[in-house]
Order: C-alpha cells, then sequence, then structure tokens
C-alpha cells in the first residue's frame, strides 16, 4: 500500500511542479504584457498631449466630433437622467415619510444627482456609447488602411483622429452631465408628483436650497477627467487594434471595460480628494 | 539633407534613378519577409514587381513611404535616406509619393470630394478654395467619374472606388507613384481600365511607378520593366519580353499558372 502511495506522491508532486513551473513562464509573460501595454499607453497620451499643444489645430474636426458626440448621446442621456431622478424619488420617499422629512427630499436627490449619481452614471453611459464607438471606428479604419493613408498623404492622424476625439470627449461630457443633472431633477420632480402634489418653483427651491458651490465644483471638475479617460481609452483601443476585422470588435469590447473601471477609479480619487478639501 | 540626383548606367546609357533599395531586409516575429531585397527605379518609368501573395511585396512599398521600419539596408528616394529622416522630413519626402492601397483606403466618413480635398489642403497649403474646385473636377473628369463628387466610398463599387483612390493619390502631383495591387477583386473589364488609368497617369504626370501585382494581365498592360519577387529575395529583373521568353521554372510557372 506504501510502495504504491510513493510513486502517486511523486508523480503527482512532479506534476504539480511542471504545472507551476508553466504557470509561472504564464504569468511572468502576462506580467511582461501587461507592463509594455502600460508603457505604451503612458507613452501614447504623452504624444496626444504634445500633439494637442502643437501648431495646425484640426478646429473643424474637433466641432465635428463635439457635434457627433453630444447629438449621439443627448437622448440616452436625457432618459437615463429622468429614470435616474425618479428612481431615487420613488425609493428615498418612502424613508422619510416614515421620519417626517418628505420636504427634504428635493435637497437629498439634488445632492446625490449633482454630486455622484449624475457624473458617474453618465460617465458609464458616455463609456459604453462613445468610448466603444471609438474604439470600433478607429479599429475599423486601421484595418481598411485609412490610418496608414492618412500617414502617406502628410496628414498626422494622432492630431486629425486621436487629439480631436480625446479634447471633443473630455469637454462634451460636463457638458452632458449638466444636462442629466437637470433632467434628473426634472424626472425626481415628476415622480414626486405621483404620490403628492409639488409645484416645479417649490421643487428647484427647496433643492436648491440645500445644494452649495462645494457639492457642484468638485463634481464637475471630475468629469472633465471621466471624459478625458473615455476619450484616451477608446482612441488608443482603436489606434493600436490589430490588422484582423476581429480586432475591431475586441478593440470596442476593451475600450468600453477599461474605460468603465478607469471611470470608477478616477471617481475615488477624486471622492478622496474632496474629502480631504472639506475636512 | 541636401538632394542629389542619382545616375545609373543601363546598357551604356544613363538614366537617372528616383529611388533605390539596397539590401533590404525586414522579418516580422523572427520570419524573414525580405532578404537582401535590391531595386532601382528609373525616372519615367513603370516598373512593375511581381510575385505570388505572402512573399513581401507590400512590405516591401511600405519600407518605401516609411510605414514600416526595415531591419537592415538602405531605401533612398531622390537620393535621400528614408530612414535616417526626421518626422519633417519624411513629411516632405511623402507629399512627392503617391500610394494606391489595395482596398482604395478612402476615408469612409467623407465624401468623394472630402476624400480628394483632405490631401491637397495639407500639401498644397495656402491653396485658393476656387484653385480646389478646379482640381477635384478635373482630377475626377480625367478617372471618368464626374458625378460622383458628393457621394459617400459605401455607395461606389470596388471599380469606381479604385479610381477615386488613384485620384486622390494624383490631385497633389506625386513624382513617384507606389501601386499595391491595383486590380485584385476587380472584374477582368475594370481591371483593363485601371491598367490603361495607370498608363494615363504616367503619360499625363510623367511619373515614375512601382506597380506591385500578381496579376499578369495588369502587368503586361503597364510595365515597361518587371521584377519577380520570391520569398523575399528579387528572383530575376527584365523586360516583359524577356520574362516571356523565359526559361526559368518559377517565371514559367507564374506565367502559365496565372494566363
Amino acid at each position: 500500500m506504501a510502495d504504491k502511495t510513493i510513486p502517486r506522491i511523486r508523480k503527482a508532486t512532479a506534476s504539480s511542479i511542471s504545472k507551476l513551473s508553466d504557470k509561472t513562464i504564464h504569468t511572468k509573460e502576462e506580467a511582461g504584457s501587461f507592463l509594455i501595454d502600460v508603457a505604451n499607453a503612458t507613452l501614447f497620451v504623452m504624444l496626444v498631449i504634445r500633439e494637442a499643444f502643437s501648431r495646425n489645430f484640426e478646429f473643424r474636426e474637433f466641432f465635428r466630433q463635439c457635434f457627433r458626440i453630444g447629438n449621439k448621446t443627448l437622448a440616452l442621456v436625457s432618459v437615463t437622467g429622468i429614470i435616474m431622478g425618479a428612481v431615487l424619488t420613488i425609493q428615498s420617499r418612502p424613508v422619510l415619510a416614515e421620519f417626517g422629512a418628505v420636504s427634504m427630499l428635493p435637497g437629498m436627490i439634488a445632492i446625490s444627482l449633482i454630486r455622484e449619481m449624475g457624473p458617474v452614471i453618465t460617465a458609464l453611459i458616455f463609456a459604453g456609447k462613445i468610448g466603444s464607438g471609438m474604439g470600433a471606428e478607429l479599429g475599423s479604419m486601421k484595418v481598411t488602411e485609412q490610418i496608414d493613408a492618412m500617414e502617406v498623404s502628410s496628414a498626422n492622424p494622432i492630431r486629425y483622429l486621436v487629439v480631436t476625439r480625446v479634447l471633443a470627449s473630455t469637454f462634451m461630457l460636463p457638458m452632458l452631465v449638466l444636462y442629466a443633472d437637470a433632467m434628473g431633477l426634472l424626472g425626481s420632480w415628476l415622480a414626486a408628483n405621483i404620490k403628492g402634489n409639488v409645484s416645479l418653483t417649490l421643487f428647484m427651491a427647496q433643492a436648491f436650497d440645500v445644494v452649495g458651490f462645494i457639492d457642484f465644483i468638485p463634481a464637475f471638475i471630475k468629469t472633465f477627467f471621466f471624459g478625458a479617460v473615455v476619450g484616451f481609452v477608446g482612441t488608443y483601443k482603436g489606434y493600436n487594434s490589430g490588422r484582423g476585422t476581429e480586432s475591431v470588435g475586441t478593440a470596442a469590447n476593451s475600450a468600453v471595460v477599461l474605460a468603465s473601471l478607469l471611470v470608477l477609479v478616477v471617481d475615488i480619487i477624486a471622492v478622496q480628494i474632496t474629502d480631504m478639501l472639506e475636512r | 539633407m541636401s538632394e542629389s540626383k542619382a545616375v545609373k548606367s543601363v546598357d551604356g546609357k544613363e538614366r537617372e534613378t528616383v529611388l533605390e533599395i539596397i539590401n533590404l531586409n525586414k522579418s516580422f516575429k523572427g520570419k524573414e519577409v525580405l532578404k537582401d531585397t535590391n531595386l532601382t527605379l528609373f525616372k519615367g518609368e513603370n516598373l512593375v514587381v511581381l510575385g505570388k501573395s505572402g512573399t513581401g511585396k507590400s512590405v516591401l512599398i511600405k519600407c518605401i513611404v516609411g510605414l514600416l521600419r526595415p531591419d537592415k539596408g538602405s531605401v533612398k528616394v531622390f537620393g535621400r535616406e528614408i530612414s535616417q529622416m526626421k518626422k519633417n522630413e519624411l513629411t516632405e519626402i511623402r507629399q512627392r509619393i503617391g500610394f494606391l492601397f489595395q482596398n482604395g483606403a478612402l476615408y469612409d466618413s467623407m465624401t468623394v470630394k472630402q476624400n480628394l480635398v483632405f490631401p491637397l489642403v495639407r500639401i498644397k497649403k495656402g491653396i485658393k478654395k476656387e484653385e480646389v474646385e478646379e482640381r477635384v473636377k478635373a482630377v475626377l473628369e480625367s478617372i471618368g467619374l464626374p458625378e460622383v463628387m458628393n457621394k459617400m466610398p459605401s455607395e461606389l463599387s470596388g471599380g469606381m472606388r479604385k479610381r477615386v483612390s488613384l485620384a486622390r493619390t494624383i490631385i497633389v502631383d506625386p513624382e513617384i507613384m507606389l501601386y499595391d495591387e491595383p486590380t485584385t477583386g476587380l472584374d477582368p473589364v475594370t481591371s483593363d481600365e485601371i491598367s490603361e488609368l495607370i498608363n494615363e497617369v504616367q503619360e499625363k504626370y510623367h511619373t515614375s511607378s512601382i506597380i506591385i501585382t500578381h496579376d499578369l494581365r495588369c502587368a503586361m498592360k503597364t510595365g515597361d520593366r518587371m521584377i519577380m519577387l520570391h520569398e523575399g529575395v528579387v528572383h530575376s529583373e527584365g523586360s516583359l519580353e524577356e520574362f516571356k521568353e523565359s526559361e526559368d521554372p518559377l517565371i514559367k510557372s507564374f506565367f502559365t499558372e496565372t494566363s
């Protein structure tokens, strides 16, 4: 019995070692490729920033991208904003009613929307819609050699395609967040009127009574960073996609995943900084 | 970097060279695609580079315009070394080279007119609006498609896309034209039309061209001189007649299989 067990243990040990070494090599390779990816992304960001301050800025393309981004997401942001405000109101009202604090509802909703819900939910929706669009568009331009064609015709593809998209995304997201906040408050007022009868003027007066600049300014500033993150990730993934058609889908998909994740990471950093400033 | 006129002696005649590739090597992930490739393009000629798919033909012309960086060797365009150029010098040299991509590579978010204007206003800086309009009209007429000006690339057929793509390259008056498989994916009639257009471009704009192809019909219609590329090496070089009469098994098989 013992004789039979020993070889089994030995066998198991040998196979575990080989598995372990395979896993170690694989992990090492993965870590290496991750570090290379981080280095490439850093170089890409630096290149884009340098090109953004160079001469011959593509103003026309920048305004076209701003219009496209705003136009593409306006309807989606409107619906999301209204639903966000309405859901918050419907869920918070019974709790506040229990404590006889229904009059605090507009202020509470306004603070939640302006400080956190509006910026983050809009940025996540934005990452899904615009980040994936950028990844897919630039990815397909790469596959069909349009980026190469731009390069050989003396245009600078980074300046024309990337800088304009990153800046448009950085400037348009804060506008969309403001709009989403307004829609959220509207949705909240509509929901409040399901069970009560509050005038829009009174609702807004109660809402803005508790909102100060300290609620609005940090939340507004962080949306620029959210926009930049979505722009950089979307264009980086598209611009550096592979040459096959499959890579277009991969670029779009990974752009959404990474941009959403980074939006949340930037958010936690922004919240910590705001918290430190408020103390 | 100064530009020098390079001259080579061929059959006792002195000919001006516009492009010279010496011992070019390029590999991808350890796989050698080009091995000590040598090539010379003389002024005003159409040089056809023949070869099967995957022999490094497209890699060769992408090295010429600096889209790919060679591992070793020299690429001289108008006597100037491409690999040693700074970015602005490379941009300057690219303005004198036209590149027709295999699938046209038209910008699909722009109309045909916008596609044509895009390189024109960037290369001919300060060009007047009236001249832009005139050039766009003239170039579309020269390719026989004046009616497509406001159409999107997705509304065009394969042949039309190739023609518009050709128009986009010739609108900036290039001195060297690089054609990457100009007739791939086209029917024989359209292929012949594109081949004729290549000859017209050479006559009208006095360009020197490299035509990368595996289409023998196109090669015979357009080529003044031919090079056979095989497994990244220049296998043979000569005129069309010399190729036709060659007893070399590779050239023979290529002519029999593709004719």
